[in-house]
């Protein structure tokens, strides 16, 4: 399974540790609150606003690196405003993923 | 340039202040979450430049420009490649940054900014014609029971998705309606559509700002298209 990384980080912080070390400690404070909004309106059957908690989560995927979950995060988008649950598996394995990655660094 | 950044994530309002602090002619006054904070900050001081969110619960970044007057140069940023054409639509908007944005692209979206003549924009979207109705009372269907509203008692109508909120003096309802279809239910004597998400009791409003009223404990943007039709219906003194 690909796994998440800090490619991007490390281009927009250059030698800038301490940006870097803020950005990360965001993104591990924001990440857990965006997925548990997006299970919260999944469990509730709210698919249209679980669809817009895909969107936002699409990004912090993108930043770490996740090429072929950013696709999986579209279609899943996609699939959601659609009534379809098609791809739920694949996201929510990403997002497992990537909390797994954020308290290893 | 003096800018602003606004966007409900705080990742992405970090890495755009980054990419900007990375830009000698680009100062960052301020970052807000919402487009309602942004609204109000605007109301007190000019900017030069806006990078701004469009997918944004409640209040799009559309919905933000349609309340500005005479917007400044806007670089939207997003995660949907899928709304460019509809940004295009504006004059202000100069650039369209697809997140995750690298410093070269950004970069570019700079350099078109900067080449930009400022001067007003031209919103192409258009108000809804408001028509009137007879009566009182509306009912509405809300678990398969008709409930009534007293209509004067109603202050605002939003829209939320594929609902709409009434709300009223005592009490708020949650209807599966399109703000058009109870805009042709609502007297035009009494009520305007000040906003594409927002029809409002022009009686119950206790203030206006520029380019927004305060009902009750809401403050509600009012669109460019829209501002006129709401001056012409007050007493103004």
């Amino acid at each position: 399974m690909e796994q998440p990384n800090q490619s991007y980080i490390n281009s927009l912080s250059g030698d800038d540790k301490a940006f870097k070390q803020k950005l990360i400690d965001v993104i591990k404070k924001e990440f857990p609150e965006e997925k548990q909004v997006y299970l919260d309106n999944y469990n509730a059957k709210n698919y249209k606003l679980a669809a817009d908690n895909v969107h936002k989560l699409k990004h912090k995927i993108s930043i770490l690196g996740l090429e072929k979950g950013y696709e999986v995060a579209v279609a899943y988008e996609n699939n959601l405003l659609e009534g379809s649950m098609d791809q739920k598996d694949s996201f929510e394995a990403i997002l497992t993923n990537i909390t797994k990655y954020l308290e290893e660094i | 340039m003096n800018c602003i950044v606004i966007d409900d994530e705080a990742t992405a309002r970090m890495i755009i202040s980054q990419l900007c602090s990375n830009v000698p002619s680009l100062n960052v006054l301020e970052e807000f979450p919402n487009a309602m904070q942004a609204i109000k900050y605007l109301n007190q001081k000019e900017v030069d430049l806006i990078f701004l969110d469009i997918h944004m619960p409640d209040f799009t970044g559309f919905d933000f420009i349609e309340t500005l007057k005479n917007p400044p140069k806007i670089v939207l940023t997003t995660s949907d490649p899928n709304f460019a054409i509809q940004a295009f639509e504006y004059d202000c908007i100069v650039d369209y940054l697809v997140k995750p944005i690298t410093q070269e692209r950004f970069q570019k979206a700079i350099d078109k900014a900067e080449a930009k003549q400022s001067k007003p924009a031209v919103i192409t979207s258009k108000a809804e014609k408001v028509e009137s109705t007879s009566g009182n009372d509306l009912y509405v269907n809300i678990d398969r029971r008709l409930i009534k509203i007293d209509i004067p008692s109603i202050y605002l109508v939003e829209a939320k998705g594929d609902y709409i909120q009434v709300k009223t003096e005592d009490k708020n309802y949650t209807v599966h309606s399109t703000l058009k279809k109870i805009e042709d239910k609502l007297p035009d004597s009494l009520f305007l559509k000040v906003h594409r998400s927002y029809i409002i009791n022009i009686q119950k409003i206790i203030d206006i700002e520029d380019n927004s009223v305060l009902i009750k404990k809401d403050v509600i943007p009012v669109s460019r298209s829209n501002r006129p039709e709401l001056m012409k219906r007050l007493n103004l003194l």
